[in-house]
């Protein structure tokens, strides 16, 4: 009992142990508040990157693919029938991408891939980022007339986003508008030639110029002259990243629209590799917030791509694939079950794999991270535990008389060890539980307090033209934020542990005569 | 070293066994000053103790400064019987201290036993010393030695918080206040039970430490120069306190003090000579 009394009078009298437990509250609430932000991170992360990929991604080696997706997933279906909620088979291939922007050829490096717009839907969450709201119920490559996305319906919080005020006008209005204009232009720069001569064309200038001039005209389908006002080529999702770029204010702008028509380079596979290209009608952009998916996919119709690279075989109309997306069902251990498929098939051909083995470098550079900054902020605990270690040794010398009088009255060696640890504990529990509720409190007004230092200091805190991300994402785990507080509270009973044996070990007699 | 004894009415020789037995019986303390007859107490033979509330035969101690050994007690013999208020004399740096030290336990002697209530307790595990200490044995020191984070009201109750679990104490709390109010009371300090140490005066300081050393109700009591810091007319007030609790409550009680006039009143002097 009077080891209760003695912890609460020495914890109310000496402030200097309240000071050396200030460090361990800024230890406890900096964890809290790192390991929030890096959850909050890597679950957004990984939230997203199983959201363009499926749960499993059975690959041929092969850039030119295997033949027949519907015999390789009857046979998956065999082995892993009831673990399995959906696949879609689909076609990879690098390409060049060809953007007009004013009459200046934009070139980009994409990979375009061939999806299956019935079945990829089941595979991933492809369709929640879309820009138009009717191709995320039920994805289609048909340019829309209007109603793509102007707010960004993925963040948190609407009032916050800046207005995309270009993509009110995308669909079929702004193409026909586009195609008018360019019939004007056309029509005016003949008035010009006729009248003036060579001169006019160099006045009107790059912008006035079709960049598609000078390329083979637009495929004429079925023997008719293509008109862009009323058709489209075949639509092509395109990432956001790779036809817009954040400026620093936030505000999106874009270098082309849904209804805007883009070309595309890509091998056939054929030997020898034979490059074609094509037209295709940007009919919507997806945005997955992963900077390196946003600007370096391009989604099409599976079997436009099968045909414009030669993969279907003219016998049996047989397609082939490159990788097969698959889909688990809810709780089943996804390392288990590729074992089971990549044990079926030959690896010398094709490559099962889950989307952690494919972002295996990303996530672990992201926890080792973690894992790092937890050591540092740790190692400042323990600082404050050598602070603890310090201050106890004074008021152990300082109570020394209190100790010879406590042992005179009966109290054992033990009983006075337990007062010194129970002051170490009392001192990390109170510590550690400021701590706590100061980062549980960071953690949960960080945007705020990110927003109110960018305007003191003049200097955005958190860059959304960096990120993706308009707010910086937390997510708080029971069990990392108990194991911080449990550590640092076993640091402070460690540290009181050599001050309280020689508080215990002080001989009676010398102790009542120290002056 | 020797020690001489004597009482206010009839001289004695304490130190040996024979005489501990029939030493006499409480006298004034205002007796007049005795004659004191020296005798040397060296090697007694182990005498018996049944009689003896405490006491210690053959009583070896000394210190150690780097490699050399003083010596303090060198071969002390002393009884004290059951409701006798002894006081034990002697020049600075003659082991009285030492002596109280090794009687209440806190200090283990080189060679010699000590016996309390006809059992040696020098050589009994520390729990078991422990708990004498907080039973049986009341100590006042010279300083006083409250601690200065409890109140007075604490500082009396604190031998109740060492012998108790928290539980137990928790369970009996009212009847320990009500002892610590009631001794508190009786050494006069009825008022003063929420103040600090700092906030008292030194003898009411020395009243609360005599009030702590009461709570568990011990068989002897112990006290190192309690009047030691204290001027004479508050010394006496609290020697006025232990000769009625010598007389009221038939409390044991051993006194060191260098004061001749202390010491007068106590039944019986021993002197410790170096």
């Amino acid at each position: 009992m009077y080891k209760l009394l003695l912890c609460w009078r020495y914890l109310r009298t000496r402030t200097i142990a309240l000071v050396c437990i200030v460090s361990v509250t800024l230890g406890v609430a900096t964890m809290i508040v790192v390991n929030s932000v890096m959850a909050g991170f890597t679950h957004e992360m990984q939230a997203r990157l199983n959201g363009m990929l499926g749960d499993l991604i059975f690959e041929s080696r092969s850039m030119d693919g295997a033949a027949d997706a519907d015999a390789h997933m009857r046979r998956i279906r065999e082995l892993a029938g009831g673990d399995i909620e959906g696949m879609s088979p689909t076609v990879h291939v690098p390409a060049l991408m060809y953007l007009d922007v004013g009459g200046q050829l934009l070139t980009r490096q994409v990979t375009l891939v061939g999806i299956d717009s019935d079945t990829y839907a089941s595979v991933s969450q492809f369709g929640e980022y879309l820009q138009h709201p009717a191709n995320r119920s039920g994805l289609g490559f048909d340019l829309r007339d209007r109603g793509y996305d102007v707010v960004d319906h993925q963040a948190d919080d609407p009032a916050r986003v800046k207005e995309r005020t270009a993509m009110r006008e995308a669909g079929w209005g702004y193409r026909r508008m586009k195609h008018l204009m360019r019939q004007q232009n056309e029509e005016h720069r003949r008035r010009l030639a006729a009248a003036g001569g060579a001169a006019a064309p160099q006045s009107a200038g790059p912008t006035l110029q079709d960049p598609f001039a000078a390329a083979a005209p637009p495929a004429p389908e079925e023997g008719e002259t293509f008109d862009p006002s009323r058709e489209q080529h075949t639509g092509i999702v395109v990432g956001i990243g790779l036809c817009g770029f954040r400026a620093a204010d936030g505000s999106d702008q874009f270098v082309a629209l849904p209804g805007d028509d883009v070309r595309v380079s890509f091998p056939k596979a054929s030997l020898p590799p034979e490059a074609i290209s094509e037209f295709y009608t940007i009919v919507d952009f997806y945005e997955s917030k992963m900077n390196e998916y946003d600007s370096s996919f391009a989604f099409v119709p599976l079997q436009q791509l099968q045909r414009s690279r030669g993969m279907i075989d003219p016998q049996t109309g047989v397609g082939k694939f490159t990788s097969i997306q698959i889909k688990l069902r809810p709780g089943v251990a996804a390392d288990a079950v590729r074992d089971r498929i990549r044990d079926a098939f030959p690896a010398q051909l094709y490559m099962v794999s889950t989307w952690r083995d494919k972002q295996g470098p990303l996530l672990a550079a992201v926890q080792m991270e973690t894992a790092v900054l937890n050591v540092l902020l740790f190692m400042i605990i323990a600082v404050a535990g050598f602070g603890i270690l310090a201050i106890f040794f004074m008021i152990v010398v300082e109570k020394t008389r209190d100790i010879g009088i406590l042992k005179s009255l009966g109290a054992s060696g033990n009983g006075v060890m337990g007062i010194f640890l129970g002051y170490g504990l009392s001192l990390g529990i109170v510590g550690s539980g400021v701590g706590l509720v100061l980062g549980l409190a960071f953690v949960a007004r960080i945007n705020e307090i990110a927003d109110l230092l960018g305007r003191l200091t003049g200097q955005p805190v958190f860059d959304p033209s960096v990120y993706y991300f308009y707010r910086i994402p937390t997510m708080v785990v029971p069990f990392t934020v108990g194991w911080i507080v449990m550590g640092a509270v076993a640091i402070a009973v460690l540290a009181s542990v050599l001050p309280a044996r020689r508080a215990a070990r002080l001989h009676p007699v010398q102790a009542l005569r120290y002056e | 070293m020797a020690m001489e004894a004597r009482t206010a009415a009839t001289p004695r020789l304490t130190p040996r066994p024979a005489g501990a037995k029939s030493t006499a019986p409480a006298a004034s303390p205002a007796a007049a000053p005795p004659a004191a007859i020296p005798r040397t107490a060296i090697d007694p033979p182990t005498p018996p103790l049944a009689a003896a509330e405490i006491g210690c035969t053959g009583l070896h101690k000394s210190y150690w400064k780097g490699a050399l050994s003083v010596p303090v007690l060198k071969g002390v013999d002393l009884q004290v019987r059951g409701g006798e208020f002894l006081a034990i004399v002697g020049q600075s740096g003659s082991g009285k201290s030492t002596l109280l030290h090794l009687l209440a336990t806190l200090d283990r002697p080189d060679a010699g036993e000590v016996h309390f209530g006809g059992r040696r307790i020098d050589s009994l595990p520390a729990a078991e010393r422990d708990r004498l200490r907080n039973r049986d044995l009341g100590m006042i020191f010279q300083f006083y030695h409250l601690l200065p984070e409890l109140t007075t009201l604490e500082n009396v109750l604190a031998p109740a918080l060492i012998a108790e679990s928290t539980w137990g104490y928790w369970r009996r709390r009212h009847a320990y206040r009500q002892r610590a109010a009631e001794l508190l009371d009786l050494v006069g300090l009825a008022h003063r039970l929420r103040h600090r140490p700092r906030e008292l005066s030194g003898g009411e300081m020395q009243r609360a430490a005599i009030a702590r050393s009461l709570l568990c109700r011990p068989r002897v009591l112990l006290a190192d120069e309690p009047t030691g810091n204290l001027d004479r007319e508050t010394g006496a007030q609290i020697l006025q306190i232990l000769v009625e609790l010598n007389r009221r409550e038939n409390l044991t009680i051993v006194m060191v003090t260098h004061d001749p006039w202390v010491a007068a009143q106590a039944d019986r002097t021993v002197t410790l000579r170096s």
